[in-house]
């Protein structure tokens, strides 16, 4: 990681967009974008590879599965084997559409919850953790863009200056 | 403005040809007297032996769990063999009727269903969908033979030129106290008055939204838009009832003793979802031919979405009917599954593997539902199993365990899809393909994923 950032505020999230697209244009990294509200697109303009938070929910979700099944068969079935709509079988597959809301419910839920605590975990977000954010104005109304500085501090400025951004500072990380 | 090709017309007139001589012939090879449907049943007995006696077997029960049929039947001990004879020949005779019936609505229920996806755009004033809107147009304008047709068949019905609506034989109603108390709903002269209205209503909205349609393009106001957006959300009020009571009518009166509340909601769950993947499926064929040039692969994406939701919503409401059924096990009403489980195995959960499973693993990946052939595949494997489904539907209480998905059958698909091509295409000859005044021609453009 740079030790000297630039750090470039914008008060639009268009001017942001053109911004980033124009800082990947001049073949510069970006560190960081930090913004008040989900900006629709920047993970694409910025160059971010596609989540993997769809395939784990994929795998939760048949871990769900599988638990439900399991836990039915073991409750219903096995150790106290129960009569179901008149229909007493000792048979899981036959007994299978009342337990089909279990297995559907456990589903969702384990790929709700796992999702979202992968998500955390991910984006190292756990409670009292301090703000990463180097500046409070990004949690109201203003953009910040983070590029890290090899020896081209001016280079950048001018460049950083020419896409309308309102503030530019330079900190140490 | 895009021409018809002359391959997809010439296409769709061997389609129908084929189709209409399967359906001749599977008219002319029905039985029409006992003595040649009994040679039927015998010749086919032979070859499946003993899994035939099975489905005979459990025909019989649900017979006796009071079936119209079992009704009809339980005349005297003495004349059972014979009416049962009579019964089988009642059976093969609509067979040809029936296919005919499931295929004609089946298509007809594509045009209905796109023509509720049209209204609800229009009625919650979508941006990303205007570009497809005249895709929409064009093909609920099948709306119009294809609802004639079904009409037609119904009409025939009523006139007992075949049996496939048992409550319309007043031999039968006479011998029957539940179809007696039916009787004010369920008579052949109310049956028709409500399909003509029905009909009607649809067939005017479908006409009335697209004259505006075509009137916002070249107007300097936004008047017809406005008013369309009326037309929609009339139009979505009166469709919620009549085709929940159409589907009543159309396909659960013909197992008159048995009745699902959900029953609107499943038929139309049908529709939808076969409708938005012939939405997708014509886009895409419009597009590789090169036209609809603004239409992008996020409009794809999101037909794919709908195509995925709405199978998952159909398969929801699916179980709901049956779970509650199985669980509650109560004879008159579980007859209708007994009968399905038992009779029709295959086409019964094929259906579910098709409708669901299959469509829930290949479109849940989010690119997948962007590549075209993908969705074409997918599509064509859901518009097979709507189709098993409305199949599901009618060939249990008009033919039992005598369905088979052979000449009759396929024809009558071929002869509809033909006719299906050929009038959704040709109307789409008849304006440019994309709208120019819509407000939100503009968004629906840029619209990305």
């Amino acid at each position: 990681m740079a030790s000297k950032v630039i750090q470039a505020f914008y008060d639009d999230d268009d001017v942001l967009m053109h911004a980033v697209k124009k800082v990947k244009e001049a073949k510069h990294h970006i560190e960081e974008v930090y913004t008040p509200f989900p900006v629709h697109g920047l993970d694409k303009a910025m160059g971010l590879a596609p989540t993997r938070l769809a395939i784990t929910a994929f795998m939760y979700g048949c871990v769900g599965l599988t638990v439900a099944i399991t836990m039915m068969n073991f409750i219903m079935i096995e150790d106290w084997p129960q009569d179901i709509g008149g229909k007493p079988s000792f048979s899981y597959i036959e007994n299978m559409p009342a337990f089909v809301p279990i297995m559907f419910e456990l589903t969702v839920f384990f790929a709700a919850h796992l999702m979202v605590i992968t998500f955390y975990m991910r984006s190292k977000l756990w409670p009292f953790k301090k703000a990463e954010n180097p500046d409070v104005r990004t949690t109201d109304d203003l953009f910040l863009m983070e590029i890290g500085i090899h020896g081209n501090e001016q280079e950048l400025k001018e460049l950083i200056a020419e896409t309308g951004a309102v503030e530019i500072n330079i900190s140490e990380k | 403005m895009y021409t018809f090709s002359n391959r997809l017309k010439i296409a769709s007139f061997i389609l129908m040809a084929v189709g209409a001589l399967g359906i001749g012939i599977g008219f002319i090879s029905a039985p029409s007297t006992v003595e040649e449907a009994k040679a039927i049943v015998a010749s086919h007995s032979d070859g499946h032996g003993d899994a035939h006696g099975a489905a005979e077997a459990s025909h019989h029960t649900t017979d006796a769990h009071g079936d119209t049929h079992g009704v009809a039947e339980a005349h005297g001990e003495g004349h059972h063999d014979a009416a049962h004879d009579e019964h089988q020949l009642h059976q093969l005779q609509n067979k040809p009727w029936s296919a005919l019936y499931v295929a004609a609505f089946f298509f007809f229920m594509i045009a209905l269903g796109v023509l509720a996806f049209y209204a609800i755009q229009r009625a919650a004033q979508a941006g990303w969908s205007p570009l497809l809107f005249r895709v929409m147009e064009g093909i609920t304008a099948y709306i119009v033979p294809g609802g004639v047709i079904v009409f037609v068949i119904l009409v025939l019905s009523a006139m007992h030129f075949n049996h496939l609506f048992v409550w319309m034989d007043a031999d039968v109603v006479a011998h029957d106290a539940l179809l007696q108390g039916k009787k004010g709903y369920l008579n052949p002269t109310f049956f028709l008055i409500r399909a003509a209205i029905f009909l009607a209503g649809w067939i005017f909205y479908r006409e009335y939204s697209r004259k505006l349609s075509i009137a916002q393009d070249n107007s300097d106001d936004n008047s017809n838009f406005k008013k369309n957006f009326r037309a929609a959300a009339g139009f979505l009020v009166f469709y919620l009832v009549s085709e929940s009571m159409m589907s009543w009518d159309w396909i659960m009166s013909v197992d008159p003793h048995w009745f699902s509340t959900l029953f609107g909601w499943y038929v139309f769950a049908s529709m939808f979802v076969s409708g938005i993947t012939v939405i997708a499926m014509v886009t895409i064929y419009l597009k590789s031919k090169g036209h609809l040039e603004d239409v992008n692969n996020s409009h794809i994406h999101d037909l794919a979405k709908f195509m995925f939701g709405i199978s998952i919503f159909w398969t929801y409401l699916w179980f709901a009917q049956f779970m509650l059924i199985w669980y509650a096990d109560i004879p008159e009403e579980v007859t209708y599954y007994v009968t399905r489980i038992n009779d029709y195995r295959l086409p019964f959960f094929g259906m579910i593997v098709m409708n669901f499973l299959f469509p829930l693993l290949i479109l849940m990946n989010s690119d997948f539902k962007r590549m075209n052939w993908f969705v074409i595949m997918a599509g064509t494997v859901i518009l097979s199993g709507h189709y098993l489904d409305i199949f599901n539907m009618i060939m249990p209480a008009t033919v039992g365990d005598k369905w088979f998905i052979g000449i009759p059958e396929i024809s009558s698909v071929l002869f509809f899809a033909g006719l299906f091509i050929f009038w959704v295409f040709r109307a789409l000859t008849k304006q440019p393909l994309q709208p120019t005044r819509n407000p939100f021609i503009g968004e629906s453009k840029h619209f990305h994923y």
